[in-house]
């Protein structure tokens, strides 16, 4: 479970950057009960080619540290909230430590945190309801020590779900806010 | 379905002709006192069997048609099938053969003849009530014929209030938000078109999502909402000119504009640091004035018909509940007390219902409450209905209704809840807002 992995293990993942490794952790957790970014499954390290013509081995490369995609794949770019709530839960906070420990290693980069809400409201009141999610992950990661100038916010409201299912699971995935890097990544 | 532009060229024919649309109060006899009446406060209201015979000359069986349609949909009439109709070949002439209509028992007869002359559009109709045998109006019309829609509309208005004794909504418009593409990928275009559906266009291109368009009293102006990556603005577009322009930039996200009733005033919720809070702006000046400042979500803003007050929806007491105050801020209270959460209010054009969207039981209401918040009564329910804009007469709301996984669509329903229907605009769309009568 994402709630039993410690800060620290964290920290190294984010700043060791590794997919595979963090393929390995990941793969030791029980199901969560709230959508979670998993990575994309890696291949086995290939074994040196057969001389003369033989199979081709693909792998995918692991996210150029310090990219759009190594915060995406190896911190979370998104964390969930409960319905009509914008207070950062147990199980948002190893994340949004990842992504400051991220952001304070990459001190170029600068951030949008994307506040949405489920389509269980109406259109107003969910914007409002956006961007107080948005401004809770701001809070949380200016009181970790990112600086308030590089982070936006905007809300979307519920004008751009994820899960276009209508259910609880969907919902509880389009509660959420996304950070978004706007510039300075590799 | 949908015209890709609405050119200016355009705009300014709709407006000429309003103008030109002399109701020329041509008393081709003198109106005599109603014997037939549709009392429209009652619930339990049987729809008036109405004839409503194709005009004579030229496009005057579609004029008919649209009449006959509104009329219809208003859920206060029932036209009667014209294959039914003895008399046939009726002209504005002459005389109905009241008897002939009395058999099919039409109560009320509307009848027409179409002429153009020089390349005007002149119509001339009657109001017939068919048991006193008496003729209730008799009103000529005259236009460009490409606005020949537009006749059609204000003689539904004529028979609506002659017959109800309340203004008629026939001759209106409504913008909207359409909506295209798969869900989460949804373009949002602002779009106008006549109150029936016809005549759709589109006013703005699909390159940000734009929201929550509200028409000035005057009709010729919109204030929405624009949302891109990096901000949330709203804007003011002149249908007249075309033109654009943002209400002005502020730190935070901008949003949920409303006129005031005088036109002179935007009400509007600025977000900062999470908090979001309403403010007005007048429109000569661009100076504005913070109205709320609790730390809670504050957004929605209505005004009276009167403009002394505003109603707005407020999280402050844990969850979306309806507040009154005045116009200057002063003494909010609340008003919703139902149970669930309320959002959406929207003061009647007669000032005598706040219409709003509830949401209890894991469903969504549109519905009605006095002022004070009494009376509160649900006028639908589904899995999601939102956003009521009124008609300008108050006696019917439109509101957009989703189905699970599905696109919004328009819908109307009346202030008694009785009769609920699709609006006869085949895509999908949100936000509706309907205009003021034209003029």
């Amino acid at each position: 479970m994402v709630r039993s992995l410690n800060r620290s293990t964290l920290v190294r993942l984010a700043l060791v950057g590794v997919a595979a490794t963090s393929v390995a952790a990941c793969a030791k957790k029980a199901q969560p009960s709230y959508p979670v970014q998993q990575p994309p499954a890696q291949t086995q390290p290939e074994t040196p080619l057969p001389p003369g013509p033989g199979p081709v081995g693909q792998q995918s490369t692991a996210p150029i540290p310090g990219s759009a995609q190594d915060f995406v794949v190896n911190v979370g770019d998104r964390v969930y909230f409960d319905t009509d709530a914008h207070d950062v839960r147990a199980d948002a906070q190893p994340i949004l430590d990842a992504q400051a420990n991220w952001l304070r290693q990459y001190s170029s980069v600068r951030i949008r945190i994307e506040g949405n809400a489920d389509e269980r409201g109406t259109r107003e009141y969910n914007l409002a309801l956006g961007a107080r999610r948005a401004n809770s992950v701001r809070d949380f990661l200016v009181n970790r020590g990112i600086g308030a100038d590089r982070i936006q916010t905007i809300s979307f409201g519920k004008e751009q779900p994820i899960d276009t299912g209508s259910g609880e699971e969907s919902w509880q995935k389009n509660r959420n806010a996304k950070t978004a890097i706007v510039s300075g990544a590799r | 379905m949908i015209k890709t532009a609405r050119s200016p060229a355009r705009l300014v024919r709709a407006l000429l002709f309003s103008m030109l649309c002399a109701i020329t109060a041509t008393a081709l006899a003198q109106p005599a006192r109603a014997e037939i009446e549709i009392n429209v406060n009652r619930a339990d209201v049987q729809p008036l069997p109405v004839a409503v015979p194709a005009f004579g000359g030229a496009q005057g069986a579609e004029i008919s048609q649209v009449i006959s349609a509104n009329l219809q949909r208003s859920g206060l009439f029932r036209p009667l099938d014209p294959a039914s109709f003895i008399e046939k070949d009726l002209t504005a002439a002459v005389q109905p053969r009241f008897a002939d209509w009395k058999t099919i028992n039409a109560q009320a007869l509307v009848n027409g003849q179409v002429t153009v002359e020089g390349g005007r559009l002149r119509v001339d109709f009657r109001l017939w009530d068919v048991f006193s045998e008496q003729q209730l109006l008799g009103l000529q019309f005259t236009s460009s014929p490409e606005n020949w829609r537009r006749v059609a509309h204000k003689i539904s208005d004529a028979v609506y209030e002659r017959l109800t004794g309340e203004k008629g909504y026939f001759d209106t418009r409504v913008v909207f938000v359409a909506e295209s593409g798969a869900r989460g990928k949804t373009t949002k275009r602002l779009a106008i078109m006549d109150q029936d559906g016809a005549n759709p266009s589109y006013l703005t291109g699909g390159d940000s999502i734009v929201m929550t368009p509200r028409f000035s009293p005057t009709s010729q102006e919109i204030t929405y909402m624009a949302l891109r990556p990096d901000s949330a603005s709203v804007y003011l577009y002149n249908l007249e000119s075309g033109r654009r322009e943002s209400l002005g930039s502020f730190q935070g996200m901008v949003f949920a504009p409303r006129f005031s009733p005088d036109g002179g005033r935007v009400a509007f919720s600025v977000e900062r640091g999470g908090n979001s809070d309403i403010y007005v702006m007048s429109l000569s000046n661009r100076a504005s004035t913070r109205l709320t400042s609790d730390p809670s979500i504050d957004t929605s803003p209505s005004f009276s018909p009167d403009g002394s007050r505003i109603a707005f929806n407020s999280d402050r007491a844990g969850s979306p509940q309806i507040y009154v105050m005045g116009a200057d801020g002063s003494g909010a209270r609340r008003i919703s007390s139902g149970g669930g959460r309320y959002t959406t209010p929207v003061w009647s054009p007669t000032g005598e219902f706040i219409a709003f969207t509830k949401q209890t039981g894991g469903q969504f209401h549109i519905g009605v409450m006095r002022p004070d918040g009494s009376d509160e009564r649900l006028l639908t329910t589904s899995y999601l209905d939102e956003g009521p804009t009124w008609a300008p007469n108050g006696r019917v709301l439109m509101f957009s209704r989703e189905t699970p996984g599905g696109p919004p669509k328009l819908w109307s329903v009346d202030v008694t809840g009785r009769i609920l229907q699709p609006m006869p605009y085949p895509g999908a769309g949100s936000d509706p807002a309907w205009s003021p009568l034209l003029n």
